[in-house]
């Protein structure tokens, strides 16, 4: 039962509230620490419903896992933090919408880096989610929790956020597939913002069928989302191969800094591609190395202004007696607020202070020009352009936490993707030794089929997405 | 150089309190990050336009016509203090 589509037909053959069962004592005897939130009385209520009397739809009876920073109508949703802990929403998200019109089954909601700032899934207030391929290493982060539950069986599918590799960056330590679709093309509404300008929506499974079944559903138009555009195709054509693809390989993404095991494996992708009647060539995207500082710059500054909403008015933590607005507000914020959401906001804030907003915030926007116009210059003469997800495969719980830059440089690859606003797939191509390499498959906006082609075609022709870790 | 008169600065902008004991690590940390963005400085974006939003949509309208909302009961279920309907505010003058 790998795909989605044969768990649909094993869901109205079997008992659809047995198997959620079984996945809910899973989870619960579990050491990985995925989930924060659990679904069991309104998921078990549903799929008790469905074994009565069946519905149809792209995902019907099947259960899906949420991060934590996606609304859900009735379930908790707390980004992970302090700041919003007991937070219920009043309605869903367009994606929550979706999936249930379409007949899923919400099993809860996910770990996260605390408001999806981080690459390990270390910053929660929940505590770390384990990487189930080494429980003394981290999930890839931000969207941790969604990876490590569907690599590890917890979960059939589950959705994450992507504002600069949030959803590639765990699939890849994880050793599963993660979409970071076309910015637009998922709408945003009910997602709680970070940094707004960057981040969409995305799918994360295991196999890459599943990723375009959850696209199916998932994408498209909706009036709540002023960014927001009309869905494309993505499971008709997954299945046409590669002959004639040209891939463009660029130089900026191998060398200094790139693990060796993960440069082999991402080479030997490219050599099964072109085996598969692909051909490659050299491209230069000659901006890469300005992408980090560009995108740290914007994200901050949008995190910033997004963030001033946590006042304990409306909703989340309230502490103390009142005294003066600004006295609470800040008391509010200082204990609702881990270090990591702290340190971005302030220097959001810094760089959109008088004085400073052309140095930091217009010069980072001018780059993420130059960096767009690199992936359209590129596409003039390939159709798709493939490298590592991350330059290293995943490090231990604790290694990086205490030092944010270096944290931050394993986004080298991830990050210039959300500032282009272009898709971008992650799919298991390798291991360094027991842990997972993810190869990234980037395509042009809205050419999400093509993605997924060339994906689906380098799965077919490999092993490595076919391994699941052995979780105890 | 960001020093901690700074960071006093940036936090009562932010409106997040900061500790006597965590300002020192606050400086140490900035300096090293904002060192590392530095480095746009080398990038000439003379007479480059800057990307606010990568897809090109702008004033999308919709029709003005009323739909359905939150009850005042649900919009006040979240607020950690609320009286008579309202949400409670520290005072303000």
């Amino acid at each position: 039962m790998n795909m989605l589509s044969q768990l649909k037909d094993h869901l109205l053959a079997n008992s659809s509230e047995e198997y959620l069962s079984k996945l809910f004592e899973k989870v619960e005897n579990s050491r990985l620490n995925a989930f924060t939130t659990l679904a069991k009385e309104s998921a078990l209520a549903r799929a008790r419903e469905f074994d009565r009397k069946p519905w149809g739809g792209l995902m019907a009876g099947v259960p899906i896992a949420i991060k934590e920073c996606i609304s859900t109508r009735g379930i908790e949703s707390n980004c992970s933090s302090r700041i919003l802990k007991g937070y219920v929403p009043p309605y869903d998200a367009h994606v929550i919408e979706r999936l249930k019109a379409e007949g899923a089954v919400i099993m809860g909601k996910t770990n996260m880096d605390e408001f999806a700032m981080g690459t390990s899934t270390e910053t929660s207030c929940f505590g770390p989610t384990r990487n189930p391929w080494d429980l003394n290493c981290v999930p890839g982060g931000s969207s941790g929790g969604s990876a490590a539950c569907v690599a590890g069986g917890e979960a059939p599918c589950a959705l994450g956020s992507d504002t600069g590799g949030s959803v590639r960056c765990p699939a890849s330590f994880c050793g599963i597939v993660g979409l970071k679709p076309t910015y637009g093309l998922v709408s945003r509404f009910g997602l709680i913002a970070y940094a707004n300008s960057l981040e969409q929506i995305g799918p994360l499974t295991t196999n890459v069928e599943d990723t375009a079944l959850l696209m199916e559903v998932i994408a498209g138009h909706d009036w709540r989302d002023s960014t927001s555009a009309e869905k494309g195709s993505y499971l008709p054509g997954i299945k046409d191969g590669v002959k004639g693809l040209k891939i463009g390989i660029p130089k900026e993404y191998f060398g200094e800094g790139v693990d060796p095991q993960v440069e082999k494996s991402v080479w030997d992708a490219i050599s099964t591609l072109e085996g598969l009647g692909a051909s490659w060539r050299e491209v230069s995207l000659p901006h890469t190395k300005y992408a980090l500082a560009a995108y740290y710059v914007i994200a901050m500054s949008e995190a910033s202004s997004n963030l001033a909403r946590f006042d304990g008015l409306r909703y989340g933590l309230r502490v103390g007696e009142d005294k003066d607005w600004h006295t609470t507000f800040s008391e509010i914020r200082s204990q609702g607020f881990g270090p990591e959401v702290k340190r971005r906001i302030l220097l959001g804030t810094y760089a959109l202070s008088a004085g400073y907003y052309g140095r930091y915030y217009l010069k980072a926007l001018k780059v993420r020009t130059l960096i767009k116009d690199d992936f359209l210059k590129a596409f003039k003469d390939v159709d798709i352009v493939a490298g590592p997800t991350m330059p290293i495969p995943a490090f231990r719980i604790g290694e990086r936490i205490n030092d944010p830059l270096s944290l931050y440089l394993a986004d080298v690859f991830t990050v210039p993707i959300n500032l282009a606003g272009v898709p971008a797939i992650s799919v298991p191509c390798g291991f360094a030794d027991r842990l997972p390499i993810g190869l990234q498959l980037i395509g042009k906006h809205f050419d999400e089929a093509t993605v997924l082609r060339a994906a689906h075609a380098f799965e077919e022709a490999t092993p490595f997405h076919e391994k699941r870790p052995e979780v105890v | 150089m960001i020093t901690r008169e700074d960071v006093e600065h940036i936090s009562w902008l932010a409106s997040i309190k900061i500790e006597d004991e965590e300002k020192d690590e606050f400086v140490e940390q900035f300096n090293s990050i904002l060192d590392y963005f530095h480095q746009l400085d080398e990038v000439d974006t003379e007479d480059v336009e800057p990307t606010y939003r990568v897809v090109d949509l702008a004033n999308v309208f919709r029709e003005d016509k009323a739909c359905k909302s939150l009850s005042q009961e649900e919009a006040l279920k979240n607020a950690p203090r609320r009286e008579n309907g309202y949400f409670k505010s520290p005072r303000i003058v």
